[in-house]
C-alpha cells in the first residue's frame, strides 16, 4: 500500500505541449490521402505517350477521365474502355457522359472536358471510335491524355 | 529492484516527428497532374454537310499505316521527327492569295518566311493538314503525329511573336495565364488567326 501512494504523488502532469503538433499530424495525413484516392484501375495501367506540346488541364472538377489500354488477363486480346470503376463498351460511353453531365452544374456542362488516358500500345481505331461517340453528343472537348517529355521516340 | 524515476516526457521531439511524416507524405505522394494535348472534336450538324471543294494544293496529306509507316503526299515515306519540317514549310509556304476575310477578298500573305512555291499552300489560312490513320496505327504514334504538327503551329507563332512583340508564343500564353488583360488577349488572338489550326481527320483506312 504504501508503495502504491508513492508512486501516485510521482505522477507527472502529462505534458500538451506536443498536442498541437499531432493535431497538425492528422491533419496532414488527411490532407494527403483524401487526394490519393484514385479510381481502381481494372486494366492494365495505360503506358502514356510523351508529348511535348502539352498543356494542363485546368479545373479538375469539370474532367472525366476515360482509360484505355490491354485487359489485365493476358489472355483476352484488344482494348478495353474502363470509366469510373467499371469496364464499359463503346456505345456505354455516351451514357458515361451523360451521368458525368448530370453530377454538375448546368452552366458548367460546356466547360467538361473528357481526358483520354490511352496506352501508347493502343489501336488508334478504339481512340477514334470513342472520338465518334463523343462528338455524337457534343462532347466536343478532348485531351488526350500524354507525359510531359521531348523525347518521342520511346512512343512507337 | 531500483525503482526508475517518472521523470517529465519529453516534447521536444515531437515537433520533429511530425515534420517527419510530413515531410515524407509530401516527397511520396505524386500530385497527379493531367497534362495532354487538347483538341475540340468537330461538331456534328444534323444537315448533311455541304462539300467543300480545296485544292489539292492546299492540303498536306499524312497517312499513317497500321505498321507506324508514314506517307506524306502520297509519295514520300517520312520520319516522324521530319514532319514538322514539312508541316511548317507547307503552312508557311505563302504561295498565294488568302481566304476572304470579313467580306474582304483575300490578301497575300505578307508575314509567310516559306519559299513562295506557287505548287504548295497559297496562304495559312487555307492550309489544311489532313491526317488519316489507320484502325490498327498504335496511339503513341498517332499522338506523336498529332504533337509534332501542333509544335509546328507552336512555332510559326513564335515566330511571328517574336517579329511582333518580341515575345514568345508561349510566354504570351504564360503572361496571359498569370494575369489576364485584354491587350495579351489581343495579341494571342492575333496570332492564332494568322495562323489558324485547321487539322482534319478523315474516316480511318480499313
Amino acid at each position: 500500500m504504501s508503495k502504491f501512494k508513492k508512486k501516485k504523488k510521482g505522477l507527472p502532469a502529462i505534458s500538451t505541449a506536443s498536442l498541437p503538433d499531432i493535431v497538425f499530424m492528422l491533419l496532414f495525413f488527411f490532407m494527403v490521402s483524401t487526394t490519393m484516392r484514385e479510381t481502381d484501375l481494372l486494366i492494365k495501367k495505360p503506358a502514356l505517350p510523351v508529348a511535348s506540346e502539352v498543356k494542363k488541364l485546368e479545373h479538375k472538377s469539370l474532367v472525366s477521365t476515360i482509360y484505355v489500354g490491354k485487359s489485365k488477363d493476358g489472355k483476352i486480346s484488344g482494348d478495353k474502355i474502363q470509366v469510373n470503376d467499371k469496364i464499359i463498351d463503346v456505345k456505354d460511353v455516351p451514357n458515361f457522359i451523360f451521368a458525368e453531365r448530370a453530377l454538375r452544374k448546368e452552366e458548367e456542362v460546356k466547360f467538361m472536358t473528357t481526358s483520354i488516358k490511352a496506352d501508347k500500345e493502343a489501336n488508334v481505331g478504339t481512340i477514334l471510335d470513342i472520338k465518334e461517340q463523343l462528338r455524337d453528343i457534343n462532347a466536343l472537348k478532348v485531351s488526350f491524355s500524354t507525359s510531359k517529355g521531348n523525347d518521342i521516340s520511346g512512343n512507337f | 529492484m531500483a525503482r526508475r524515476e517518472n521523470g517529465e516526457i519529453n516534447a521536444g521531439s515531437m515537433a520533429d516527428i511530425a515534420f517527419l511524416l510530413l515531410i515524407f507524405f509530401l516527397v511520396t505522394t505524386t500530385m497527379d497532374v493531367d497534362s495532354g494535348i487538347s483538341r475540340k472534336l468537330p461538331e456534328k450538324s444534323q444537315e448533311k454537310p455541304q462539300d467543300v471543294i480545296v485544292k489539292q494544293k492546299n492540303v498536306l496529306d499524312i497517312v499513317v499505316n497500321r505498321n507506324n509507316l508514314i506517307l506524306v503526299e502520297g509519295t514520300d515515306f517520312v520520319d516522324v521527327k521530319d514532319i514538322k519540317k514539312i508541316a511548317m514549310d507547307f503552312i508557311d509556304n505563302g504561295g498565294g492569295i488568302g481566304a476572304p476575310k470579313d467580306g474582304k477578298p483575300g490578301e497575300p500573305c505578307d508575314y509567310c518566311q516559306g519559299a513562295k512555291d506557287p505548287n504548295s499552300s497559297d496562304h495559312p489560312s487555307k492550309a489544311i493538314i489532313s491526317l488519316q490513320s489507320a484502325r490498327g496505327t498504335t496511339y503513341g504514334m498517332y499522338v506523336s503525329i498529332q504533337n509534332e504538327v501542333e509544335k509546328a503551329y507552336n512555332e510559326l507563332r513564335s515566330e511571328l511573336a517574336k517579329k511582333l512583340y518580341g515575345t514568345t508564343y508561349s510566354q504570351l500564353l504564360k503572361d496571359y495565364k498569370d494575369n489576364p488583360s485584354e491587350s495579351l488577349k489581343a495579341k494571342i488572338d492575333n496570332l492564332k488567326g494568322k495562323y489558324p489550326q485547321i487539322i482534319s481527320e478523315p474516316e480511318p483506312l480499313k
